[in-house]
């Protein structure tokens, strides 16, 4: 029942491509597309809650659509359903504030008949239940936020966004057909109740690891394979930045959980340290980047890239945990990924809507344009700053609650049985630790130059506070990032069935702990309460600045800031994104990113300005993808005299290839 | 005794560690010779107290060796060398602090990993020291890679060989450890004086008085 | 009746931490001025200091926001509540489990990142310079604490301060060698986070060489001493967290006699008054260095810590 209402709301956000097709520019199109796309992916969040909380009972079911021999499997199990709420959550909310956003958009009908169908598109993966379906929706999704991506097909920016994306998707789609084609192994059962059954060897399970990390791992943004997010993610519009962002890529996720956690059976524990190391280091890097960057869609786009990183850490420290055969730490980690993904997409998809507005009201995405907007958009800036406040994981927002559980992770590992585990993962917790502090560096660089300060360029000055449906769903997104941190329990209790799924075990119910108080293991070891802590906030600083005014002073006068007796300092004098990046920049920046500054300063005399430079490399751009790229340019021009052949020899090269491909077959055997 | 046995050693040998760290990160000279004398003499401390709790007297002489030439008479004559040839006093790295220290701590978390698999039969000081040990000799090896100057040069190669004596006396039962040691002693002075023969020939070749002259732009 | 008492236990402590931190400073500033060979101010100046400030008019700078305005009080509270959980005279107190030593931390990163925050809103470039030293400064800091938090909670298997306290205080800790540098890297952090010398200095009122004075530069009147209060707080809380951890003596535990708290108390007066000594002369013995050898300094934390956590296997895992 839950399952086939899952399954028509799927098919009426595809269908309902075919009306913003016919609809096209029309004045009206746009909202009422938007709307329409908002209620299917309610009631899929619905149909996900209610299967979490075990209403209604999880099916199975077959469509005679696809492969003539296997149809289509679709099914609903605890999994799917945690991420049907991912899914239709934040697609719903953007939904709403596309209402709003989308009026502004220039050419509408190229992203109205893509945006539907690629919402449908994510549906349809997470309770696809055999290979063909599961990849088929995957490439479909790929293709349309492709097209979104092209939206704005007249920039440059976006055509090299869109061109590298398609390049990578199709790498990743590629890495996926490999990996389902090795789980169906000889007998090619490719419904996923067949693949579940089927037995290989440990090289062949970590080749399909290896093969999902770089399949949905590029989809997700893990580094090395994260180059084409920071480009495509702020080449679309905002509404679907923060889809791409938000949810597309908690749905790739999914992918690698579905297939590694569920079908694939167990795992070397050797295997998990590869994903640990590669998870945190990308936390790292990501955050880095975002700290140097002053385009602030593309800041943002690289924070997905640290948060992707830390999810990717928690899952394999639950694979370390699930080799070892302890299930509660490993329920422990994953329900801390789990929870993380929840909250990444509250906060990533509000943080996305607040960079739309801000684009809506001043046309400018660069922060060194920007500034003075919590006077002029307060709103916004005021359901900016929660989201800011929740991703840079402070107390007592959602971000922080999965960030301590993640660490306290970290603080399981002494039960691992293997040395190098024990190691290793105190010093990932340190990396991870490291990133998280950078996180709120990178935030108050873009909170502090973009919303605060003096505006800095006339457009800046002229904002106006956006539409109504925009503030709605940022007030949604910020609601859920406060209860999520004050009620944490409810939250883990809620996705409990899912992590139960996955790994046979979960966290000690938290709803019966006295004050809903955060209780993962038990309550000598660690405890937090989200409510708690921000009552105390509350309570003390209220009744502090009560007690201040009553008591003793509550005057106030307006003056100018001091000055060093300079008056009228021009807006550009403000600390910028450039320099406010400098002291990270110079303490990482020179080892990661090759920073270095160049000053000239004219000899005395000479009234032309001192230029200041910074020059930073993207290394992993330049040393790998460029490297590919050109030996594929040098092996192509050495095939170019392939193209001048004559027949004889084109038949001889068929011929040749022919019988060799037969002796292979022949020695083979 | 056990565990106070167990509990200081394992702090000797931890302290020992952390010298060889104290010593990468030094980028003057002269704090480096301190840091070496100050690991020579943690050293002598750790012999003796694996002296009192093996019972071995013989180790009594390892630890007086230690201290009396490697925290004194080596780093005071090292001192002396360095005031009379006026060598440049800043240790002159090819790798920086931050990326040196990191590949420390990777190879004592190899050497920790590694030993302690290794070794599960043995007790627990020896394991211990050993891991400790082998950390030793490899942070040793490592300032060795990542300096240019030939002092620091030496100063890693004799924190390496702090660390073959650690590993001899946390073993048990090692009656040669005192010729062992001596002779590593005395192989250690070789290589010291020949170092800096060599090096100080170098250094006159090179450094000619013509050179200050035109450095001070008085072209004669 | 036995929640009253936990209650009124727990609004003691609440209300102790607020009252010594002033004295405290003031405490550390007269050690100082002796060294120095200065009589120095009262010990209860910085008191005076506080009401004087609350009494003032607040200049407030023309293009500031709410934010502005709010930053003070929210400081000051996330400081509270962070320093009112961590145990000082008693241990097992009634909220103690409402936040343990991580999300200590965190709450010291929220009152950071609101003062950045403000550092930012007025938008002249002292704040900027500031802010964004005082968060580079953080980047080292934290993942160097959340590492010692690591390696002590690794050691007593729990990151709740009440039971790692008990834990440190029983025998079989034993003499351990990642304690220590995790100790010493705790102590690398809690300068650095306070604005110590060498890393900031809390007297100069040069602009370049301050860092978070210069993030506070545009606070006038109550705000001012708002933000004093939430300092002062912080440097008690880092001497009471280091004793708890490191010197659990005498401390005492929940549902203990009336005398053993009264002990406990005097043990921590004793251990504050210690720690504000140590602070002073070490203070006094070395210079200020450049802002950019800071990232170096906090490097070595962040290696002692992550040290400290991989020798930890060595004694344990034996």
């Amino acid at each position: 029942m839950l399952l086939d209402v899952a399954i028509s709301c799927a098919a009426f956000l595809l269908l309902l491509a075919v009306p913003a097709v016919a609809l096209g520019s029309r004045p009206f199109a746009s909202s009422l597309i938007y709307a329409l796309s908002v209620i299917p992916l309610a009631i899929v969040a619905v149909v996900g809650v209610s299967a979490l909380l075990g209403v209604g009972e999880m099916t199975t079911a077959v469509l005679p659509v696809g492969l003539p021999w296997l149809g289509s499997h679709l099914s609903l199990d605890a999994l799917s359903a945690f991420f049907l709420v991912v899914v239709g959550l934040g697609g719903a909310v953007t939904g709403v504030y596309a209402i709003g956003y989308g009026r502004h958009e220039h050419e509408p009908w190229r992203v109205l008949p893509f945006y539907p169908a690629f919402l449908g598109a994510m549906v349809i993966v997470v309770l696809a239940d055999d290979a063909s379906t599961f990849l088929l929706s995957w490439e479909v999704m790929s293709l349309l936020s492709w097209a979104l991506v092209l939206a704005h097909h007249r920039e440059s920016e976006a055509q090299k966004a869109a061109y590298v994306y398609l390049v990578m998707a199709g790498f990743g789609t590629m890495a996926l057909l490999l990996a389902f084609g090795l789980l169906a192994g000889g007998e090619g059962g490719y419904a996923f109740e067949a693949i579940r059954a089927g037995k290989r060897s440990p090289l062949a399970a970590t080749a399909i690891l290896a093969l999902m990390l770089i399949g949905a791992g590029s989809k997700a943004g893990l580094a090395p394979l994260h180059v084409w997010l920071p480009l495509a993610h702020p080449a679309a519009p905002s509404h679907v930045s923060a889809l791409m962002s938000g949810v597309m890529t908690k749905v790739a996720l999914y992918g690698f959980i579905r297939v590694v956690f569920d079908l694939l059976g167990p795992l070397e524990w050797w295997t998990s340290p590869a994903v640990i190391l590669l998870g945190s280091t990308t936390a790292v890097l990501g955050i880095v980047y975002a700290m140097m960057e002053s385009d602030i869609k593309k800041a943002l786009a690289y924070s997905t890239i640290e948060n992707i990183g830390v999810i990717f850490a928690a899952l394999g420290l639950a694979l370390a945990f699930k080799a070892s055969g302890l299930t509660a730490p490993a329920a422990l980690a994953f329900s801390a990924a789990l929870f993380h993904i929840f909250n990444h997409m509250a906060f990533k998809s509000l943080l996305f809507m607040g960079a739309g507005a801000v684009l809506n009201a001043t046309g400018r995405r660069d922060l060194d344009g920007l500034g003075g907007l919590i006077g002029r958009m307060p709103v916004t800036s005021f359901l900016v700053l929660v989201g800011v406040t929740a991703i840079s994981a402070l107390p007592p927002l959602n971000g922080f609650a999965s960030e301590w559980l993640v660490f306290q992770s970290v603080l399981k590992s002494p039960e691992l049985p293997q040395i190098g585990l024990q190691i290793l993962i105190p010093a990932a917790g340190g990396l991870l630790a490291l990133a998280a502090a950078l996180v709120a560096a990178a935030f108050v660089r873009i909170y502090g130059v973009g919303f605060l300060g003096r505006p800095r360029s006339e457009a800046a000055r002229q904002a106006k506070e956006v539409d109504r449906f925009s503030l709605t769903a940022m007030a949604l997104l910020a609601a859920i990032c406060v209860l999520a941190g004050i009620f944490p329990g409810l939250v883990l209790d809620t996705m409990a069935p899912a992590v139960h799924a996955m790994l046979g075990s979960q966290l000690p119910l938290q709803a019966e702990q006295p004050w809903l108080t955060l209780v993962p293991i038990t309550e000598s070891r660690s405890t937090y309460n989200g409510l708690l802590v921000m009552v105390f906030i509350a309570v003390s600083a209220s009744a502090a600045a009560w007690m201040v005014h009553r008591l003793a002073s509550r005057r106030l006068r307006r003056a100018p800031a001091w000055d060093c007796g300079f008056p009228n300092a021009d807006p550009a004098t403000q600390y910028g994104a450039g320099s406010f990046a400098q002291p990270v920049r110079r303490v990482l920046g020179t080892i990661l990113m090759r920073a270095h500054e160049e000053v000239k300063m004219p000899p005395p005399g000479d009234p032309s300005p001192a230029r200041h430079t910074v020059h930073t490399r993207d290394l992993i751009w330049e040393e790998i993808y460029l490297r590919i790229a050109s030996t594929v340019n040098v092996i192509a021009t050495r095939m170019n005299h392939l193209q001048f052949l004559t027949i004889r020899r084109y038949l001889s090269l068929v011929l040749f290839s022919l019988v060799s491909l037969l002796l292979v077959l022949a020695l083979w055997n | 005794m056990g565990n106070i046995a167990f509990d200081l050693a394992h702090l000797l040998a931890g302290g020992l560690v952390l010298v060889s760290f104290m010593m990468l990160y030094q980028d003057r000279l002269y704090a480096l010779l301190n840091v070496f004398a100050l690991q020579a003499v943690v050293l002598s401390a750790a012999v003796a107290w694996q002296a009192l709790i093996q019972d071995a007297s013989h180790l009594y002489v390892t630890a007086l060796i230690a201290l009396v030439f490697k925290a004194l008479v080596i780093p005071g004559a090292l001192h002396r060398i360095i005031q009379k040839l006026g060598i440049h006093r800043e240790v002159e790295q090819v790798v920086g602090v931050g990326t040196t220290m990191l590949a420390g701590m990777g190879l004592v978390a190899l050497s920790i990993t590694l030993m302690l698999s290794l070794t599960s039969a043995a007790d627990a000081i020896a394991r211990e020291d050993l891991a400790f040990a082998l950390s030793v000799v490899l942070l040793g090896l490592l300032m060795m890679v990542t300096r240019r100057n030939a002092v620091s040069q030496v100063v890693g190669f004799m924190s390496l060989e702090n660390g073959l004596i650690l590993a001899a006396t946390g073993a048990k039962g090692m009656p040669l450890v005192v010729e062992i040691s001596v002779a590593f002693s005395v192989l250690i002075a070789f290589i010291v004086i020949g170092v800096f023969l060599f090096r100080i020939r170098e250094r006159f070749d090179t450094v000619d008085v013509g050179a200050l002259d035109s450095f001070r732009g008085e072209k004669r | 009746m036995e929640l009253i008492v936990n209650l009124i236990v727990q609004g003691i402590q609440m209300a102790l931490v607020v009252a010594l931190a002033p004295l405290l400073v003031g405490l550390v500033r007269k050690v100082k001025a002796r060294l120095t060979r200065r009589r120095g101010a009262s010990l209860v100046q910085p008191y005076r200091d506080i009401a004087r400030l609350m009494r003032k008019e607040v200049v407030l700078a023309e293009n500031a926001s709410w934010l502005f305005r709010v930053v003070p009080y929210m400081v000051f509270a996330a400081t509270w509540v962070a320093a009112a959980l961590v145990p000082t005279f008693a241990t097992g107190l009634q909220f103690s489990w409402t936040a343990d030593l991580i999300a200590i931390v965190a709450l010291l990163g929220s009152a950071r990142f609101f003062l950045a925050l403000a550092g930012m809103d007025v938008g002249t470039s002292f704040g900027g310079i500031g802010s964004s030293r005082e968060m580079m400064i953080a980047t080292m800091a934290e993942p160097a604490m959340l590492l010692t938090v690591f390696s002590v909670a690794l050691v007593a298997g729990s990151t709740q301060l009440s039971t790692v306290s008990h834990f440190m205080a029983s025998p079989e800790v034993g003499l351990r060698v990642s304690l220590g540098l995790a100790l010493v890297a705790l102590i690398i952090v809690a300068i650095a986070e306070n604005a110590r010398i060498p890393v900031d200095n809390p007297a100069t009122h040069l602009e370049l060489t301050m860092v978070h004075e210069a993030m506070v530069l545009e606070y006038s009147g109550r705000h001012l001493a708002m933000i004093e209060i939430a300092a002062a707080l912080k440097l008690l809380l880092y001497i009471s967290l280091i004793a708890c951890v490191f010197f659990p003596w005498g401390i005492a535990t929940e549902s203990d006699s009336l005398g053993a708290y009264a002990v406990g108390a005097l043990a921590y007066f004793a251990k504050l008054g210690a720690g504000g000594v140590a602070l002073a002369v070490f203070e006094t013995s070395i210079a200020k260095m450049r802002v950019f050898r800071v990232p170096d300094f906090l490097g070595v934390a962040l290696m002692l810590a992550l040290l400290g956590t991989l020798l930890l296997f060595v004694s344990r895992s034996l």
